[in-house]
């Protein structure tokens, strides 16, 4: 696939080529020592790119059209995994995988959105956009889950429930309440992370649970920036305006108390180094698990309705 | 000249003066019917002509369900808190501000307990100009405690719906009032209390996806528009024209969403007898 650059990404590109064409003056101590002074400058201009991106460059880098999707994080992950299809009233959704899996000898449940790499997977794929039927195929894996007390893993990464005739048809509303109401009250421990994009209710439908992770590079929000532009700008032209005023990296949302993890990403973002990606994902949904499977299944059912009974400010 | 001699007087703003006040009367947006406020609250904000519903909001609701002067307010001076001091065209707080002055609400809900014939019921009721009746934290807070107080008082949950959506100037905030009042209704229908809902024109976006299409019996108004997304959106989305009557009560009642549709003068009495054959 050919390498795709962001413009705030440019001067990091233009510097490294430089640095592969000094390589192939190769036998040069001179050249050598130049070679050095310039890949520290890339590590120490990365360093500095990454950390200062605006909320809109995290925005892009979500985005990115080489990062690992829901299906490269399980084959990265987990062994044995066995895809299970169909929401066993309709139709099997494309755009929502799930089925078990192990994350070494834990079995778990995992469900997420999936986007496709290219415009024919794409199509396969809706864009990621979920219509009823995955929403309830995700909701049939999760209640066969906590039947076979099985831990479940959801992975967000969506532009939104998938909007047309159809799906308005088949209840896409209906489908998305029903989730979060029966997610509140699944008696087995619930792990999410937005891997990618977490774009409004199409996000959350599979998105309530006792812990809320969020790869360091993602978006969660109520609405995508471009949308809200539109909306309240009256013009797309806003869209880096609306990211900021949205708040809706990471960092915001730990800071909103909504979120409780950042997942770190290898610099310059998950798609520069997918294994190690999914290495450091796969010891943070362990670790939760484990913490969560100590607590009896009421408890945890009565505190995820308080962890989401406490996000909102308000004055009175 | 002289001609013709002008036998009725002239027409002039002084000549006629009428014994109505102003914003008495209202148009009807169904068939240009100009109807006299008086008229339309006896008939409950109907068109007497062709059953348009008019939109109304929670103080009309209140006074056309609830037994008269047994309505409590809860919560009510509950007030957004801008929680990502948000400002796109207008700063939100100045908003929420002149929304306040202006229709006299502080959020776009309202709760609070109250009888239908006497059976005690907890209400929400949402309203549309309130910044489109969207949900922030406050429209989720004060449904949850709503809930709260049908669940600890054992008393039917009715919410009437009316709103674009989640608020977008709450950001993230605004999104988990869904995953906040669904998982509050999970209570409700674990301790096998009835949760009615009523979807009014418009009921969209994270309202539906959330407490709206969760009732043991989904209620809709004729011809009100309901749906996840907005059409416009779809529109967009498919490049094709919508077909008639798409995302209307009939609509959803028809691929199965919704239990039935109600005149909004039949309203109080199906709800009771309804609520009858929920309770024990």
């Amino acid at each position: 696939m050919a390498n795709v650059t962001l413009d705030f990404e440019k001067p990091i590109v233009e510097l490294e080529r430089k640095i592969e064409e000094m390589k192939s003056f190769e036998d040069n101590l001179d050249i050598q020592y130049e070679i050095n002074k310039l890949e520290e400058k890339v590590i120490q201009l990365k360093r500095n790119v990454y950390k200062n991106l605006t909320r809109w460059q995290r925005v892009q880098l979500a985005r990115h059209a080489e990062r690992p999707y829901t299906l490269d994080y399980i084959y990265s992950m987990c062994d044995d995994f066995i895809e299970l299809h169909g929401d066993r009233l309709y139709k099997d959704d494309k755009a929502m995988v799930g089925g078990f899996a192990k994350l070494d000898d834990m079995k778990v449940m995992i469900i997420g959105q999936q986007k496709g790499r290219d415009t024919k997977s794409n199509l396969y794929r809706n864009f990621g956009m979920a219509n009823p039927e995955g929403y309830r195929k995700a909701l049939r894996l999760m209640k066969m889950a906590e039947k076979f007390n099985v831990p479940v893993i959801t992975m967000l990464d969506t532009p939104g429930a998938y909007p047309g005739i159809e799906a308005e048809e088949n209840g896409q509303a209906e489908a998305i309440a029903r989730n979060l109401l029966e997610m509140s009250r699944l008696k087995v421990p619930i792990v999410v992370c937005v891997i990618g994009e977490g774009a409004s209710g199409g996000a959350l439908g599979i998105g309530l649970g006792d812990r809320i992770l969020m790869l360091e590079n993602t978006w969660y929000s109520v609405i995508s920036p471009e949308s809200c532009s539109s909306i309240l700008w009256r013009s797309w032209e806003y869209k880096e305006q609306a990211a900021e005023a949205l708040r809706l990296t990471a960092e915001d949302l730990l800071e909103q108390g909504i979120i409780d993890r950042i997942i770190p990403e290898p610099l310059g973002g998950a798609h520069k180094d997918h294994q190690y990606m999914a290495d450091t994902l796969k010891t943070a949904l362990k670790e939760e698990i484990l913490e969560l499977q100590k607590v009896k299944p009421d408890k945890l059912v009565a505190n995820r309705i308080n962890k989401f009974g406490n996000m909102g400010v308000f004055e009175e | 000249m002289g001609w013709f001699k002008r036998e009725k007087q002239n027409i002039s703003p002084d000549s006629q003066k009428l014994d109505i006040p102003d914003g008495q009367w209202e148009k009807c947006a169904g068939c240009d019917e100009i109807i006299h406020k008086k008229q339309l609250e006896i008939n409950a904000w109907v068109c007497y002509k062709c059953d348009h519903h008019f939109r109304v909001g929670s103080e009309e609701y209140i006074s056309l369900l609830f037994d008269k002067n047994s309505f409590k307010e809860l919560d009510k001076k509950m007030k957004s808190g801008d929680p990502l001091e948000f400002s796109d065209t207008k700063k939100y707080k100045d908003r929420i501000n002149s929304t306040i002055k202006k229709t006299g609400l502080y959020d776009a809900v309202r709760t609070g307990t109250g009888k239908i014939n006497g059976k005690k019921a907890v209400l929400g009721c949402m309203d549309f100009k309130f910044i489109g009746g969207s949900m922030g934290s406050v429209v989720g807070e004060k449904l949850a405690r709503a809930i709260d107080k049908a669940y600890d008082t054992k008393s039917p949950m009715i919410i009437i719906s009316q709103s674009g959506g989640a608020r977008m100037m709450e950001g993230a905030l605004s999104l988990m009032q869904l995953a906040k009042t669904s998982a509050r209704l999970s209570k409700l229908a674990d301790a096998k209390i009835p949760y009615i809902s009523i979807l009014t024109d418009p009921t969209t976006g994270g309202t539906t996806a959330s407490y709206a299409m969760l009732g043991d019996i989904n209620i809709a108004e004729p011809k009100a528009l309901i749906g996840f997304a907005g059409p416009r959106v779809i529109k967009q989305t498919i490049g094709k024209d919508l077909p008639k009557g798409f995302q209307r009560s009939e609509f959803l009642q028809e691929h199965g969403f919704v239990d039935f549709i109600c005149h909004r003068k039949e309203l109080k009495n199906r709800l009771d007898l309804v609520l009858g054959y929920l309770s024990n």
